[in-house]
């Protein structure tokens, strides 16, 4: 039987925003359900976490952003990412970020927005659901 | 019958009284056999007079007395009300202008201003890190115009400004002291406060520049600058708010802050300031947070926690030394997203025990503090809170009502002991410098957090509208949203003063911060001679970064 391939994911801090809290307890919530987390820490440029995604060859990128300044940063991320031919990496967002500005951002490529009052195991079971595809 | 023979009475009364108790969770399917603050502490069924200790004078005092664990002042609100100071600013300066007009008229008595993180991470409005957060989360200062204009209207020695600012808490400093000196304003009628705490930054807030022993020689800077020269200034707003919403225990909130506080004192100490040169004008700024009882202990503790620590660490011979003045918010981090009005309630509820506690200054958040920045009838609402407690409710007419309770005085007790075994579990590893390098106090927060919301996920701990009494809800809408043209209306700001400003002045004004911050001497006067040519926060803080360097702390979680 194969042995089961495990997830790695890049936990990133884009822009400014030093609220952390939701950002460390996902990766640890990922980690005791046995995923590899790399967690960037702040002040992530989307230059920074498009070469972090590159060379830790992660599965899944969570961006969580709680500044106001998704809009403005993550199609920069994408498109990072795209010109690297990394598109296939499952890319995830969480903080403040409004309802209206949820469409637009999963059309240029994040998958899902997870935002206040979101439980661990929500995450847990979408990413392990949404990987293969 | 003497004392002991009646609490031998007492206890044996009170053995026979929880024997039958115990019958009751028996009986009761749903009873809680075990209860804990929201801190972890646990929580008996009842608290008696066996559950008191210590002595009025020595543990409790009067109000305005040493261990001033009942009030720093001694009528208190009977004097004067607490401050309310609500933290507003988005935007523009002019945007930003309005909203603290708008709660002047509306009966808040004193400012408090939240700057834009390039602000507050001294980037002007045009450097490419400043990217999409241009006036997101609080008001964009470049320049000393930017200053002016938020304080159109606004005369300086009537008000007092709380200013929310940490690495460049110097160049803010400058512009306060220069836009008063263009307004004919003596210094010494300035009041306020410039929040100044560097530590919370490395531990949890986020928005650090310089390495820590370079931020720590500003803090001293600032600290020197304010005795000298703005008397009713305090130099420093040493907080636990943030770390507590980073996840932390009360014990830990007052821990943290505590110890930041020692290194505080200790630094400002080394540079020549003696502990009563800053002792009056050190302030505080702590959380309010659910647990209504665990606060309102929470605060008579760390009074008495710090009158000690004054008198007895540091030998504070100055009594104003001894006072510990602090500002709460109640906690962000108890709202909800989930049928934000609730928020309403949570926020009354924390502001009551805040008030109970005796804080000088207080700000209640808004109800749709989780979705955005609050909009004027939420900022509204969260003001009149306030006001409903101090003129509705009674609890103002006397100091400290709760004193004398079995249950709040064991909590104050306990919440104090929980602080002394911290602190000298930080005096340990070598004061919090070191502590924060080992990531020690990092940890602590994040296993709180995450204990937290595992309790949460369990169904250990209700949320109401989260985790219990879920309801379908459409989105929300009447949210504020600021404009994504605040950067281009700076940038222009920008490109006019640069052009308009004497470039041969602002130089010489940046090689002189240069050449001081590479000495020892006190940064204030260079920077507030930058400020008054119209050089800028991030031209300021550009330089201050090419002679300290920049930080480089590793995550630790």
């Amino acid at each position: 039987m194969e042995a089961k391939k495990v997830i790695r994911v890049l936990l990133a801090k884009p822009g400014l925003d030093g609220h952390d809290r939701g950002a460390k307890v996902i990766a640890r919530a990922l980690s005791d359900a046995g995923m590899e987390v790399i967690y960037t820490g702040l002040r992530q440029t989307p230059e920074m976490i498009v070469a972090a995604a590159e060379q830790e060859d992660v599965d899944v990128l969570m961006m969580s952003i709680l500044s106001g300044a998704h809009n403005a940063i993550f199609p920069r991320v994408l498109e990072g990412l795209k010109n690297k031919g990394l598109d296939d990496i499952l890319v995830l967002g969480g903080g403040i970020i409004p309802e209206e500005d949820i469409p637009p951002l999963k059309a240029i490529g994040i998958r899902e927005i997870f935002g206040p009052g979101t439980e661990t195991g929500e995450i847990i079971a979408y990413v392990k659901a949404n990987l293969s595809a | 019958m003497c004392v002991d023979d009646k609490l031998e009475n007492l206890a044996a009364a009170l053995r026979k009284w929880e024997e039958e108790a115990r019958k009751q969770l028996v009986k009761d399917p749903g009873a809680k056999s075990a209860a804990e603050t929201l801190s972890g502490m646990p929580v008996k069924e009842l608290y008696t007079p066996l559950d008191m200790s210590g002595d009025y004078a020595e543990s409790l005092g009067f109000p305005g007395s040493y261990p001033f664990t009942r009030g720093v002042q001694q009528i208190m609100y009977r004097s004067r009300l607490w401050t309310m100071r609500q933290y507003a600013g988005f935007g523009s300066a002019e945007d930003t202008n309005r909203r603290f007009r708008y709660l002047l008229e509306q009966g808040q008595t004193g400012l408090s201003l939240a700057f834009d993180l390039p602000t507050q991470i001294g980037y002007d409005s045009d450097d490419p890190m400043a990217l999409g957060e241009v006036g997101k989360v609080g008001v964009a200062i470049d320049s000393i115009g930017d200053m002016k204009a938020l304080f159109e209207q606004i005369p300086l020695d009537q008000v007092s400004t709380s200013m929310t600012i940490n690495s460049p808490a110097a160049v803010l400093t400058a512009m306060y002291v220069v836009l008063a000196e263009q307004g004919g304003i003596s210094l010494d009628k300035l009041r306020g406060t410039i929040q100044n705490d560097p530590l919370k930054e490395y531990i949890a807030r986020g928005t650090y520049i310089f390495p820590v022993d370079h931020s720590l020689r500003l803090t001293s800077d600032i600290l020197g600058y304010c005795a000298r020269s703005l008397p009713q200034f305090n130099g420093i707003s040493i907080s636990g708010y943030h770390m507590r919403e980073a996840g932390c225990t009360a014990a830990q909130e007052l821990a943290f802050t505590m110890a930041n506080a020692i290194t505080y004192v200790e630094t400002a100490g080394k540079a020549g300031l003696s502990v009563d040169d800053i002792g009056p004008r050190l302030s505080f700024f702590f959380s309010s947070h659910q647990d209504f009882f665990e606060e309102a202990a929470k605060f008579r503790a760390a009074r008495r926690i710090w009158a000690h620590l004054m008198k007895e660490r540091f030998q504070a011979k100055n009594p104003r030394s001894w006072m510990l003045r602090y500002h709460v918010q109640t906690a962000g981090c108890s709202l909800t997203a989930q049928q934000p009005l609730l928020n309403i309630l949570r926020t009354g509820y924390e502001a009551l025990s805040a008030v109970l506690g005796g804080c000088q200054s207080l700000h209640t958040n808004s109800y749709d503090e989780a979705l955005a920045l609050p909009t004027e009838p939420a900022a509204q609402i969260a003001l009149r809170t306030q006001q409903i407690i101090a003129h509705e409710t009674g609890v103002t007419d006397t100091v400290d009502p709760l004193a004398g309770s079995y249950y709040v005085e064991n909590l104050t007790d306990r919440i104090e002991a929980g602080v002394q075994d911290y602190i000298r579990k930080i005096d340990a590893l070598g004061g919090m410098v070191k502590a924060i390098a080992a990531g020690y106090v990092q940890k602590e927060i994040s296993n709180s957090a995450y204990a937290y919301q595992k309790s949460l996920e369990e169904d250990r701990r209700v949320t109401v509208g989260l985790n219990k009494y879920r309801i379908e809800e459409p989105p929300p809408t009447g949210l504020l949203r600021i404009g994504e043209n605040i950067e281009e209306v700076q940038a222009a700001k920008l490109k006019k003063l640069r052009a308009e400003r004497s470039s041969g002045a602002v130089s010489a004004a940046l090689d002189k911060v240069k050449q001081v911050a590479a000495s020892e001497a006190n940064l204030m006067p260079a920077i507030i001679d930058a400020v008054r040519v119209e050089a800028t926060v991030g031209e300021i803080c550009t330089v201050l970064r090419e002679v300290f360097g920049e930080y480089s702390g590793a995550n630790y979680y």
